[in-house]
């Protein structure tokens, strides 16, 4: 009986982690000897927008960009829709924070969009007219059509970041992983961006946005993944993002008032 | 005697040293621009000078195997290999230590550099080494090209032009954003190792030209002086090419001109001519362009401010907006608003009263945020929504007479 009742749950688990677009296992990742994500679980749930939450350093995008082999970790597994990570790269589109890169680069806002397109260019492949109609047509959806061929130093950072997405919006993929896409832009961007992640969850695409706003979690995402280091919680948003989680999440960082305002927003 | 030079007319050595150098500029300029965008550009002088124990090993080891110490190919094989080592040494340090590259660098070419000349010192005490001519990989030595010398800068720089024309995309994905191209499962370590290793190969190749602690000038200066020109990084590699071949072209041809100007140097001043000229007058980011940009732009500050205070009835002191404003017909000479000046000063402040509601309105954010004093309110709002906010306003103030 109990045999059976664990390979019962064995196997739904193994299911899970087959369906699931991003999961993962065991996950611990350190700059020197200091974990900054230690064994963490996660398993993204198919078609909804996941937001990661917890305070500063607690290792919100460090787990992002273990996950996408971008940083190396300690040790952990990674499945991308139930297969390795390197089997399933083109299903996964990025989108980095803004600062990481140096935006007085030579380049216009179309070469920037063009990127998310590397495969279908390849090595010597000529730039087509439907590659850069495809471009283009990324731009519009973030609203940034007219600044095509502008450099990207003369973008305010919201714009920054909505090229960034158009980017992550011309490789076509069916997993989408935003770094803090709402930090410091405009009013305009942030409704922007929100809705283009809206439009791609009704197409039945998944989202995972590192984000840093707890007063918008419960407006813009259907689940939430709380960490500090450790996983603190998971779930759906009417379950998971309670004031008891984030109070365990934030410790003493968050001050009793915003407790108590969250606690009051979330009923 | 230049035009002779210039024309290929000046003999069988001068017109291989040019076409040689030349197609080193290119080769040199090209991947050099890579190495700028991706913010490594130091890089190249460790490499260089990690050349010069590789070269000095490498005429011991043929000499004392009875071979001729002098053989290029040779010679340049073993400055590839420890060019090698010391890139490795450089990868190795900034990786598993906590020396920034900087410091890095600075270690590995002092080092390799140093080492290098102690063999050299040593070569020249022996018998053999008083003719090997080894000093010349310092600062390069064009006078004794031989025509396999300019096959191998030849070849090499077209091998390292199509390598290039083969990996550029993946190289400006990982200079522009090293993280993005990881996560699309690029190879960056490789990719910034091919780099590094063409970098090697232009350096090697261009040992005989320039000599090794200048060759760091043909690799940066092409690709910075093509920056100041365009804001497209295909049209940076492409112009630094450029800039790289045509100062080599005209600096070799320069340095045959006349007796006992030394090839490597004239050209690195070429270069160097090329980058002041663009410094200077290159039409966005150049110096000339930015002091213009930067006075115009005062122009506008001083008049709108000296509008704002004739429509106010305050008094001007700055001399600067007074003529301004006396050029522009708006304020007679003892000071005095003449009708011009009185209808503009007044638009002037009605704007600004015009601009009060824009941003004291919610509704009106994205054109609020536009604001900055000197921008026209009609650039930003339709005639109907300046109609509405006019009605809040009412009706014309009084002008000041």
């Amino acid at each position: 009986m109990l045999d059976l009742a664990s390979n019962n749950g064995q196997a739904r688990q193994e299911q899970e982690l087959a369906n699931s677009p991003l999961a993962i296992r065991g996950l611990t990742v350190s700059y020197g000897q200091k974990p900054a994500v230690f064994s963490v679980d996660m398993t993204v749930e198919a078609g909804r927008m996941t937001a990661i939450i917890g305070p500063n350093g607690a290792g919100k995008s460090t787990m992002l960009k273990a996950a996408l082999g971008i940083v190396p970790a300690v040790s952990g597994q990674i499945q991308v829709f139930g297969k390795p990570l390197e089997a399933q790269r083109a299903r996964i589109a990025y989108v980095p924070q803004r600062a990481s890169v140096d935006w007085d680069f030579p380049t216009r806002v179309i070469d920037v969009v063009l990127m998310g397109l590397y495969r279908e260019l390849g090595l010597l492949g000529r730039l087509r007219p439907s590659h850069r109609a495809t471009a283009m047509d990324c731009l519009d959806q973030v609203g940034m059509g007219d600044f095509a061929s502008r450099q990207i130093g003369q973008l305010s950072g919201g714009q920054q970041q909505r090229v960034f997405l158009a980017r992550a919006l011309a490789q076509g993929a069916d997993l989408y992983l935003l770094d803090e896409p709402f930090a410091g832009v405009d009013a305009a961007t942030e409704k922007a961006i929100i809705g283009v992640l809206k439009t791609l969850r009704a197409a039945g695409k998944t989202v995972v946005v590192v984000h840093h706003d707890l007063a918008t979690v419960a407006e813009y995402f259907d689940n939430v993944f709380l960490i500090n280091t450790r996983k603190v919680a998971e779930g759906p948003v009417a379950v998971s993002f309670s004031a008891a989680n984030l109070q365990a999440t934030y410790g003493g960082r968050l001050a009793t008032a915003q407790v108590d305002q969250l606690a009051l927003a979330l009923g | 005697m230049l035009m002779d030079a210039l024309l290929l007319q000046l003999g069988y050595n001068a017109t291989l040293v040019a076409i040689g150098a030349t197609l080193l500029g290119i080769s040199a300029g090209v991947t050099g621009t890579f190495l700028f965008l991706r913010k490594r550009a130091l890089v190249s002088d460790a490499i260089s000078h990690a050349t010069l124990p590789g070269v000095c090993i490498a005429f011991i080891l043929m000499a004392s195997f009875g071979g001729d110490g002098r053989n290029l190919i040779g010679l340049l094989l073993g400055s590839a290999v420890s060019a090698s080592a010391g890139l490795w040494c450089l990868n190795w340090l900034t990786r598993n230590t906590r020396l920034a590259e900087d410091a890095a660098i600075g270690s590995v070419l002092s080092v390799f550099f140093g080492f290098g000349i102690v063999l050299l010192t040593v070569i020249q005490t022996l018998g053999v080494g008083r003719q090997a001519g080894l000093e010349g990989f310092l600062l390069g030595s064009t006078a004794g090209m031989l025509w396999a010398d300019a096959m191998v800068i030849a070849v090499g720089g077209a091998v390292t032009l199509l390598l290039i024309l083969l990996i550029r995309r993946p190289m400006t994905m990982v200079a522009f954003d090293p993280e993005y191209a990881a996560a699309r499962g690029l190879p960056v370590s490789k990719i910034d190792m091919a780099m590094m290793g063409l970098v090697m190969a232009v350096t090697v190749v261009g040992l005989k030209v320039v000599g090794l602690i200048l060759i760091v000038a043909l690799l940066i200066i092409p690709a910075v002086t093509a920056r100041f020109w365009t804001e497209r990084s295909d049209y940076v590699v492409l112009l630094a090419g450029l800039a790289g071949g045509l100062s080599a072209y005209v600096g070799a041809a320069m340095s045959a001109s006349a007796p006992n100007l030394p090839t490597g140097p004239i050209i690195v001043l070429m270069s160097f001519a090329l980058f002041l000229l663009s410094l200077l007058f290159a039409p966005n980011r150049g110096v000339l362009a930015a002091v213009l940009r930067h006075l115009r732009f005062q122009r506008r500050v001083h008049l709108r401010q000296g509008l704002l205070a004739l429509a106010q009835g305050q008094p001007i002191y700055e001399k600067l907006t007074l003529r301004l404003l006396r050029r522009g017909g708006m304020v007679r000479a003892d000071g005095v608003a003449t009708n011009i000046g009185k209808a503009r000063a007044a638009k002037a402040l009605r704007d600004e009263r015009r601009w009060a509601v824009v941003r004291s309105d919610h509704a009106h954010e994205a054109a609020a945020a536009l604001y900055d004093g000197l921008r026209q309110i009609e650039s930003v709002l339709t005639q109907d929504q300046i109609s509405e906010i006019d009605r809040h306003i009412g009706g014309p103030k009084e002008v000041l007479a």
